[in-house]
């Protein structure tokens, strides 16, 4: 019997904390880590008699997201309350978007995108555990600071097709959402959180399988980690000939256990109702024309252009996701001086220097760009040789400085192709008589030890391509 | 002159101004009869007068204002009639009051009301009903009814109250007064605690016609801590016409059914004959809608409380009721904390949305709404005004309709259209029935309130009703 | 009826059960009518006022200072508002 393959079905709805000055719907000020409930007003307490007035910046970075995206945007859009009780929702419904968005359908890389909305975000529950001030034995604290802090919902439609593509595509909505500077899109802080629906189907077969949702993974890696299992979970299911039960879902990254949060949720009515509290909100010329001002490159325009300029695609999609990089690929590109062939200067961005300082932005590392593109034109003009050029890269993370006066001050220059390397190749061919013969009876692989010994006498400087040439001139082949 | 307490609000402005009476003197002589009432008309009443005198030029010189408990009141108990509110003080001012006490109008007191203003007869209130000063076996009206009572009575000159669906216009007409409901969007809603967001309106109870138009002027404009709120188009005019010459009145048919009572469909008709006398013409025309409108009002207004009120959950302010688990600690604090017709509605309007009714319940009735509205503008393009009874019957005995609450209800049945349209209403006394004072209601299109002032003004005058605080002079 | 009272977060006794079902369903019986109505191509209103787009600068206000905000609570930790751990059963 041959085992079925399984194609995971995954979207996604990801909540965006705007960076605006001040709530959604009231003049407190954004905060993050300030004492509890010290950003608060009879607007954000929900208290008896106050009303809702929203912010002109929220709807227009929810304008800027939802262009970045291509989406349609809805020239009408009108708030809906999303009715239900929790201690972190001061007026025991939401205001959020539900059938009128502010944003349509749209797109961005290979997923599309069903919607984009504007609602307020609840506010910070802490549970404090057993309190003898209040009568019940186990007791949370409720701080609104938050709550009422703009957030933009991003649900996109299911066409992600396993954990790394869900991983790989936030990458490039976070590396969106930070150029269009609306939020700090950071998952620690829960700027940017995450939620996914996940199903499985035979390959090959149209219908969707039964979904779960699987809530609040708080890091990229927990992201990819969490709907892995959850994958893995539904096929032992399948294979078992039991049923995916369509439930919300916890993934503890700690134990990589997912359970489920279904007693929580009993069942759910919202009662959506249009916001009377609220007039509809129309898109004016005035504020496309404001946002569309506004918009910076994005990163898949930023790939196109660096895939122009002649780089391969893998290296110029990694430059424009990781925007910090394309920045110092582009900072390099523009120093004055020598520089090398764009490919060159990226190669050494994004594996060389990546391998130096991992996630960390490089415009911190002592590294400037300017020594980057020169060492680049080194590499290029052979001045220097690709491993040297290595050992030049960590002095230059180390000290920072200038590739030149490096090599020149440690003697790193790569050798010209004058008689000393003859020489050299030449006792090098003597004291390896064994290889020697091997590569004369055709084996090229033998070469190895032959340009090790000459790079222990260079000390690196030799060009490994220039060593070979002698040595198949030297033996006659 | 006569005692101060015997002027309209008007005049009493007038008086101030002029040097005659000091605003001191006129706030005392409200305080200790707002302090002394005996009809429950007061949830609170100020301690003494503020002790500084208005400025010269405050166009309201002084001139004490009664607020319906549910407007916020920073520093002073705002409980909406509910004992869930119970001595709760708000941090912040209603716009409304604000701007009354910008013009120089000071707070006399709060006045009871039915809980979160549900309610037609003021029975509903936390803290007892109010009684009507005409019968105080019979109630005043609701939801402003202790506003209501408070001037009809004599112990406020005037009032603020809120009016949904006929809860300024219903108890001013049960107690023989003027209750003006502005049009929509007029007068800020910021800091009143909200029944039914899409109908909510502030606006006066008040002696006459011209004292109704002064506290509009100062009430209404647009207001940027309230989105919904445009203000009016025009400075408010006080009236001054006495006659209604060219004036068309339409008498929908479709609201003069067989629920009035013949007393008041009595009055009713000898008012249109004394306006047919002051030159308006008068035909009967149809709002063939309106006699949904009720429905639609019982569907959309108990939808938007039972969400409004769903603040109320014992966590920031209010009485808790304590419990083990949080389910425990909301359902007990809302069973404790909220009255029968609250939780009525709370059920009614939580059912209207619930999944699976919502089309059948909310959608249909905002639909209905849309053709209420269409019905008055097509109305208007033939009549100037609209006029009905303001309520179908007189005041009634307490307690006799509290078992039924679709029998309650029906008593909006004649104000309940206007609110749904958002169209400015007034209630002017019409005479009395058995005894009781009757209203007649007049409605204007969105933003008439200057022309509807002065054609209220002009049959006030001819009608010559003689109010109860007249007669208690007199007497 | 017990499943629109849990909804709304009220507890109700068995007597006001009985009572509110009773009242309730005479209410309903005369809402009810509405459902004659053909209203097919008919546009809702959910609102009256004739304004789109009443927004407000992104412009700080002042906040309340958190004795005053905790004022009102009818239970508090030293700096928040204390409620039954939703997480408890
Ligand atoms: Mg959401
Ligand atoms: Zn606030």
């Amino acid at each position: 019997m041959s085992a079925v393959e399984y194609e995971p079905v995954i979207g996604l709805e990801i909540h965006v904390q705007l960076k605006t000055k001040t709530k959604m719907f009231c003049g407190c000020e954004l905060s993050f880590g300030d004492p509890p409930n010290v950003h608060t007003c009879p607007r954000c307490l929900g208290l008896p008699g106050s009303l809702p007035l929203p912010n002109a910046r929220a709807i227009h970075y929810g304008l800027l997201i939802g262009m970045a995206l291509e989406c349609e945007l809805a020239p009408r859009s009108i708030f809906h309350r999303k009715n239900y009780f929790y201690p972190d929702l001061p007026k025991g419904y939401q205001i959020s978007q539900y059938d009128e968005p502010l944003c349509g359908p749209g797109r961005l890389g290979d997923v599309r995108i069903h919607r984009v909305h504007l609602e307020e975000d609840a506010a910070k529950l802490v549970h404090v555990g057993a309190s003898g001030r209040i009568h019940a034995s186990d007791a949370s604290v409720v701080d609104f600071n938050r709550g009422g802090t703009p957030l933009a919902e991003i649900v996109t439609e299911p066409d992600i097709r396993s954990a790394e593509h869900a991983r790989e595509w936030l990458t490039l909505l976070r590396t969106t959402l930070r150029q269009l500077g609306v939020s700090d899109v950071n998952m620690e802080e829960g700027s940017l959180r995450c939620d996914a629906n996940i199903s499985i189907r035979p390959k090959g077969q149209t219908e969707f399988g039964t979904k779960t949702e699987l809530k609040n993974m708080n890091s990229f890696r927990f992201i990819e980690r969490g709907i892995k299992a959850e994958i893995a979970r539904q096929e032992e299911l399948l294979r078992n000939g039991e049923a995916v039960v369509q439930e919300t879902l916890h993934f503890d990254p700690r134990t990589e256990a997912i359970t489920s949060l279904r007693s929580k949720e009993e069942a759910h009515d919202y009662r959506y109702f249009p916001e009377p509290d609220l007039v509809p909100v129309t898109i004016t010329a005035d504020m496309l024309a404001g946002a569309k001002a506004e918009l910076p490159e994005l990163p898949a325009a930023r790939q196109e252009r660096f895939e122009a300029l002649g780089l391969q695609a893998d290296t110029a999609r990694q430059l424009a996701w990781r925007s910090e990089l394309g920045d110092y690929f582009e900072a390099a590109l523009g120093a004055n001086g020598d520089s090398g062939s764009p490919q060159v200067v990226a190669n050494l961005v994004c594996n060389d220097l990546v391998a130096r300082i991992g996630d960390a932005d490089p415009a911190t590392s002592k590294a400037e760009p300017g020594a980057i593109a020169a060492l680049a034109g080194l590499v290029e003009r052979k001045a220097v040789t690709p491993g040297n050029a290595r050992v030049v890269l960590d002095k230059l993370v180390a000290d920072g400085g200038d590739p030149a006066e490096i090599i020149e001050a440690e003697g790193l220059g790569a050798m010209g192709d004058g008689d000393e390397l003859d020489g050299i190749v030449e006792a090098a061919l003597a004291a390896n008589a064994d290889a020697a013969e091997k590569i004369r009876g055709g084996n090229m692989k033998a070469i190895g030890p032959i340009i090790g010994h000459v790079m222990r006498e260079t000390k690196g400087r030799a060009d490994g391509g220039e060593v070979t040439r002698i040595v198949r001139e030297k033996l006659g082949l | 002159m006569s005692r101060p307490t015997d002027l309209t609000a008007v005049e009493a402005a007038a008086a101030v101004r002029a040097g005659e009476l000091s605003a001191a003197e006129l706030f005392d002589a409200y305080r200790e009869r707002a302090a002394a009432d005996d009809l429950n008309a007061y949830t609170w009443v100020a301690d003494a007068a503020p002790s500084e005198a208005p400025a010269a030029d405050a166009p309201l010189a002084g001139v004490p204002v009664a607020v319906k408990d549910l407007f916020c009141t920073e520093g002073i108990p705002s409980q909406a009639g509910s004992r869930y509110l119970e001595g709760y003080c708000p941090p912040y001012t209603s716009t409304a009051v604000q701007r009354l006490l910008d013009a120089g109008a000071p707070v006399l007191g709060k006045t009871n009301q039915d809980e979160f203003a549900m309610g037609s007869s003021n029975e509903n209130s936390g803290y007892g009903p109010v009684l009507n000063p005409w019968d105080h076996t019979r109630v005043p009206g609701g939801s402003s009814g202790g506003s209501a009572a408070a001037v009809a009575g004599g112990s406020a000159p005037w009032a603020l109250g809120t009016d949904t669906g006929g809860s300024i216009r219903q108890p001013a007409a049960l107690t023989g007064i003027v209750g003006l409901k502005p049009t929509y969007g007029s007068i800020s809603r910021y800091g009143m605690i909200a029944f039914a967001s899409s109908l909510d309106q502030a606006g006066p109870l008040t002696r006459t016609v011209a004292d109704a138009a002064l506290m509009l002027r100062h009430l209404q404009g647009a207001d940027s801590r309230d989105m919904t709120s445009v203000g009016l188009r025009d400075e408010v005019v006080l009236p001054t016409a006495e006659r209604l010459d060219g004036i068309r009145l339409g008498v929908p048919e479709e609201l003069l059914g067989e629920g009035i009572e013949p007393g008041v469909r009595a009055a009713f008709e000898q008012s249109l004959a004394l306006a047919e006398e002051l030159g308006a013409t008068v035909e009967t025309t149809h709002l063939p809608h309106a006699p949904h409108a009720l429905s639609a009002y019982y569907i959309l207004a108990p939808a938007e409380c039972s969400s409004n009120l769903a603040r109320f959950d014992g966590v920031r302010y209010g009485a808790r009721v304590d419990a083990d688990t949080l389910t425990d600690m909301y359902t007990r604090t809302r069973h404790d904390g909220f009255g029968p017709e609250v939780k009525r509605r709370i059920m009614l309007g939580t059912y209207a949305l619930s999944s699976g009714y919502y089309d059948a319940y909310y959608g249909k009735a905002q639909r209905v709404r849309t053709k209420i509205a269409e019905d008055f503008r097509a109305a208007f393009e033939r009549f100037d005004f609209i006029v009905t009874p303001t309520s179908p019957n007189v005041a009634f005995e307490l307690g006799s309709k509290t078992d039924d609450p679709l029998s309650m209800y029906l008593n909006d049945f004649c104000t309940v259209p206007m609110s749904l349209a958002g169209i400015p209403a007034i209630s002017i006394p019409n005479g009395l029935a058995d005894g009781l004072p009757t209203g007649l209601q007049l409605a204007a299109p969105a933003f008439g309130e200057n022309k509807l002032l002065e054609a209220a003004h002009a049959l006030e005058a001819a009608l010559g009703f003689e109010r109860l605080d007249q007669k208690t002079v007199a007497a | 009826m017990l499943h629109v009272a849990r909804l709304a977060r009220l507890e109700l006794t068995d007597d006001e059960v009985e009572h509110m079902t009773g009242e309730l369903q005479k209410v309903l019986g005369h809402i009810d009518k509405i459902a004659e109505l053909d209203l097919e191509g008919v546009e809702p209103t959910s609102h009256v006022v004739a304004v789109e787009n009443a927004l407000r600068a992104d412009e700080p206000e002042p906040s309340l200072p958190r004795d005053v905000a905790l004022a009102s609570a009818p239970a508090v930790s030293d700096d928040g508002f204390l409620v039954p751990s939703p997480q408890a059963s």
